[in-house]
């Protein structure tokens, strides 16, 4: 059974049709794209996925549960956890305190426990800050724990976030354009870590990106979209030589190169 | 008086009522709609122009009298003054917290408020001051009812002066620019608007217009106190959010609505005019309940 | 970790009589102040006159209220505009039960504490939902609604108030001279800075932070923004409750005049002259809000024009208040 499955998506705003009619499904462990040229609706597939916006029409099953149109909390606390295009970190907490957020969901100490610092809570705050300081560890960024999180180089500040999305103990990881600003280095770094995450902690990735080498280079099923509608889908030499996916893209060049 | 006489008292009641607080509201939402803030000394702007109206009534009535003309030149003084006023304080206080933090500009626009009503408080020494004017008690009889020639010109002006406003904002370039700016203020800037000049002006007709309900409450009330911008400012937020906040046939539409039912509402059994405000503010909670977006508001898409 | 911080539940009515000075750095130094102080605070009934106490005591009323309000201000990021009304709650309720059922004292507490947290998700539930301006004016609204409903009722004695409150006593001791509500309002002080320290420093806490520094992305992060905003709305409510308790207790008297949106105005001023957040600033707001009318006593009404001015200036020159930050 597909851990995510999407069926006959559709998204309007202000009478503009957005998303038409998607369907695709992620497979569980598996690593999976959604690719497109600009504008086609990656993000807002995301923000449909993840509760930010409300989708007009079609279902999203999550995990065997219906998520469509629940609250973005929700989603994220049925398992499935997500970065964003343009860092959405805590600027003026520390980098242990925004991984922290994302334990938030799994941890339940309330006023009560935090006034009276009962023995409950004192676990509950030990077991946060371990596991936090493994996703920490485990995205290579460990050292900087305690420095403030708008001190961090740009692609530091992006680890951050994917420990923090690590930290909610997600099944689906949905990353969106993480390969957006990193120079050739960090993107064989950023794949080897995106296989990290697949094959040591089993958890199911869907990403949006840009970069077809790297889309090409890790993608087992890739789902090609354009003007909100599904236009291919496949593994990558399957797309590659769609020839719909090749107008899409070569029929927008100039914009690309913009 | 028969039911019909009660009801038609009550309607012509609501309806002046109504139109104060449409002005008041206008500004509410325009301001709203172009900075997304909620200024909270437009009730106190609006106060100020009674004053100002007041001040400039008592120089010209030994020249032109107390009556509609001394009135009128009066109100156009004070609204050009007090609109003034509005363009300052934005450029003072508001223009430096449009990028801070949203906590900070409402402490802003409420100390604002504190010292514009707590500044008249010090002058005036917290007393109601008398409007006198010599505008007579003729009316028009319909029945049992009675309706004052100064009820229908304050009504009449009020209509003029949203009508006025509806057609700048529908039919000139400057209009088009304010709606424009409510939308997508940098793609504005980009396409050479002139924004910050825009928002001054937005606010110069928004506190204007307040100034001009402030005078004409002055008169028809016969008089003024530091404190009488306080609740009008909440009623006439509630009416923006009645009929949506950010569009301004909303808030016209909320204004009159608001003033119609808190005048019906006060005839309702157990509701006396003690209840008034707290059957609008009721009305406001419960409003935001089922109905954020008002009746003409649109639904905003969060946007990541 | 400010150090300084860390040493607030303790001696937290001390805390905030020290400046950003580079004498203060050291914590040895830090200690003798906070120990001189809170020596000071203990026997002040000892060395000073009823005037004094009376100004103390009021001193430490307005900590308890600004910390209360802190939560809701500070730490979630919301604007409060009638915090004054939870403050009436409490202290009608006291009024009401012991005058009119003749209730002992301490059990209209709990009460007070269960009517503060109604009143808090009746307006904060639907509110909460919406951006966060509404609050703002909702409150404003509510605050209003509150004062006109104890001038309107006959059990809250209407214009005039209730009167002939009874004195609280405990074990047989009754509280009555101002040297005891001197240290009942102290202990309370004390009592508001611990349970805001523990707090701040809590899995709420952060959540409170995560929501105010960006909404969304602590809704992507599972927390759910309306609840976290809502604990932090009641929390500050129940706060406000109880000092009206103990108002209502010292005063014997009160009148919904008491509870005006002047109140919940100067109440936020405490909070955000000392700065936002910050527990010490918090406590010097508190002190700044009741020692300078008091120093500055021909002032009389223009007393507001002066806190808005300053709160204006704070605003546009220092929005992070009188108190240092943290230095990272």
């Amino acid at each position: 059974m597909a851990l995510l499955e999407v069926k006959n998506l559709g998204l309007n705003f202000a009478g503009l049709q957005v998303i038409k009619e998607l369907s695709f499904s992620v497979q569980p462990g598996s690593i999976a794209s959604l690719i497109g040229p600009n504008g086609a609706g990656k993000t807002s597939v995301f923000n449909c996925l993840t509760g930010f916006y409300k989708p007009s029409s079609g279902q999203i099953v999550f995990d065997g549960k219906q998520i469509t149109r629940k609250r973005p909390y929700k989603i994220t606390r049925s398992g499935m956890a997500r970065t964003f295009q343009n860092l959405r970190l805590f600027k003026k907490m520390t980098v242990l305190e925004n991984v922290m957020s994302g334990m938030h969901c799994r941890t339940r100490t309330g006023a009560i426990g935090a006034i009276l610092r009962t023995g409950s809570q004192k676990r509950e705050e030990a077991e946060i800050k371990d596991f936090c300081e493994f996703c920490l560890d485990f995205v290579g960024i460990l050292d900087e724990k305690d420095r403030t999180a708008s001190n961090l180089s740009y692609g530091h500040q992006r680890r951050v976030e994917w420990a923090r999305a690590l930290a909610t103990r997600p099944k689906l990881l949905l990353l969106d354009e993480p390969a957006a600003g990193l120079n050739f280095d960090e993107k064989q770094q950023l794949i080897e870590l995106i296989k990290r995450i697949r094959d040591e902690l089993s958890i199911t990735i869907l990403l949006i990106e840009h970069d077809m080498g790297l889309v090409m280079k890790i993608s087992e099923m890739i789902t090609v979209i354009d003007y909100g509608q599904k236009i291919a889908q496949g593994n990558a030499e399957e797309v590659q030589n769609d020839p719909r996916v090749i107008e899409a893209y070569l029929g927008r060049e100039e914009d690309e190169v913009a | 008086m028969t039911l019909q006489d009660i009801l038609l008292q009550q309607l012509a009641n609501g309806l002046i009522l109504g139109s104060f607080y449409a002005l008041v509201a206008l500004g509410y939402t325009m301001v709203y709609g172009i900075i997304k803030l909620l200024n909270f000394a437009h009730g106190d702007l609006y106060m100020i122009g009674a004053f100002l109206g007041f001040l400039v009534l008592s120089v010209l009535s030994p020249l032109i009298g107390d009556s509609w003309v001394g009135i009128m030149c009066s109100m156009v003084l004070s609204m050009i003054a007090v609109g003034l006023l509005g363009v300052l304080i934005q450029r003072i206080a508001y223009q430096p917290m449009l990028s801070a933090p949203r906590l900070s500009i409402l402490i802003t626009a409420l100390a604002v408020s504190m010292i514009l009503s707590n500044g008249v408080l010090a002058f005036t020494d917290g007393e109601y001051l008398a409007f006198s004017t010599d505008l007579g008690y003729e009316g028009l009889e319909f029945g049992n009812v009675f309706i004052t020639y100064t009820q229908m010109v304050l009504v009449g002006a009020a209509a003029l002066l949203m009508s006025a406003l509806y057609l700048f904002v529908h039919r000139t370039m400057y209009g088009k620019a304010m709606r424009a700016i409510a939308i997508d203020k940098d793609a504005c800037r980009l396409m050479g608007i002139h924004v910050n000049r825009i928002i001054a002006l937005t606010f110069f007709i928004g506190t204007s217009l307040a100034a001009s309900a402030g005078i004409m409450a002055g008169a028809y009330y016969g008089s003024i106190h530091f404190f009488m911008g306080f609740v009008i400012g909440l009623k006439a937020f509630t009416a923006a959010v009645i009929g949506g906040i950010g569009s301004i046939p909303g808030a016209m539409l909320g204004g009159l609505l608001l003033g119609l039912l808190e005048s019906f509402g006060t005839q309702i059994p157990f509701i006396g005019t003690e209840w008034k405000d707290v059957f609008s503010f009721g009305i406001l909670i419960l409003l935001l309940v089922f109905k954020p977006t008002g009746i003409l508001g649109r639904t905003e898409i969060e946007r990541m | 970790m400010d150090r300084l911080d860390s040493a607030a539940p303790g001696n937290g009515d001390v805390a905030g009589t020290g400046g950003p000075l580079r004498w203060l750095e050291s914590q040895k130094n830090r200690l003798i102040v906070l120990t001189f102080l809170a020596g000071l605070a203990m026997f002040l009934p000892l060395i000073s006159n009823n005037y004094v106490l009376e100004v103390m005591t009021n001193v430490w009323f307005y900590v308890m209220l600004c910390l209360g309000l802190n939560i809701v201000v500070g730490y979630a990021g919301l604007l409060d505009l009638g915090y004054a009304a939870f403050f009436a709650v409490g202290a009608y309720t006291t009024g009401i039960l012991t005058s009119h059922f003749g209730v002992n004292f301490w059990l209209t507490i709990p009460a007070a504490v269960l009517f503060s947290i109604c009143a808090g998700v009746i307006i904060g539930g639907p509110t909460l939902r919406l951006r966060s301006d509404y609050l703002a004016i909702v409150t404003l609204g509510f605050g209003e609604i509150v004062r006109i409903i104890a001038r309107n009722l006959e059990i809250t004695g209407g214009a005039s108030g209730l009167i002939g409150i009874e004195k609280p006593s405990l074990f047989g001791f009754e509280i009555s001279q101002i040297s005891h509500f001197y240290y009942v309002f102290l202990l309370l002080a004390c009592l508001a800075c611990f349970v805001s320290y523990r707090l701040q420093h809590s899995r709420l806490g952060r959540a409170w932070q995560y929501v105010r520094e960006d909404e969304d992305a602590a809704e992507a992060m599972g927390i759910d923004r309306v609840a976290i905003k809502l604990y932090a709305y009641v929390i500050g409510a129940i706060f406000g409750g109880v000092a009206g308790c103990f108002f209502a207790a010292k005063m014997t008297a009160i009148s919904p005049e008491t509870f005006m949106f002047q109140q919940s105005v100067l109440i936020l001023l405490g909070v955000v002259l000392g700065g936002m957040g910050k527990i010490p600033g918090v406590i010097i707001g508190a002190f700044a809000l009741v020692l300078f009318p008091e120093v500055f006593r021909d002032l009389g009404s223009s007393r507001i024009l002066v806190f808005a001015i300053v709160m204006l200036v704070i605003m546009l020159y220092r929005p992070e208040g009188i108190w240092p930050e943290k230095k990272t």
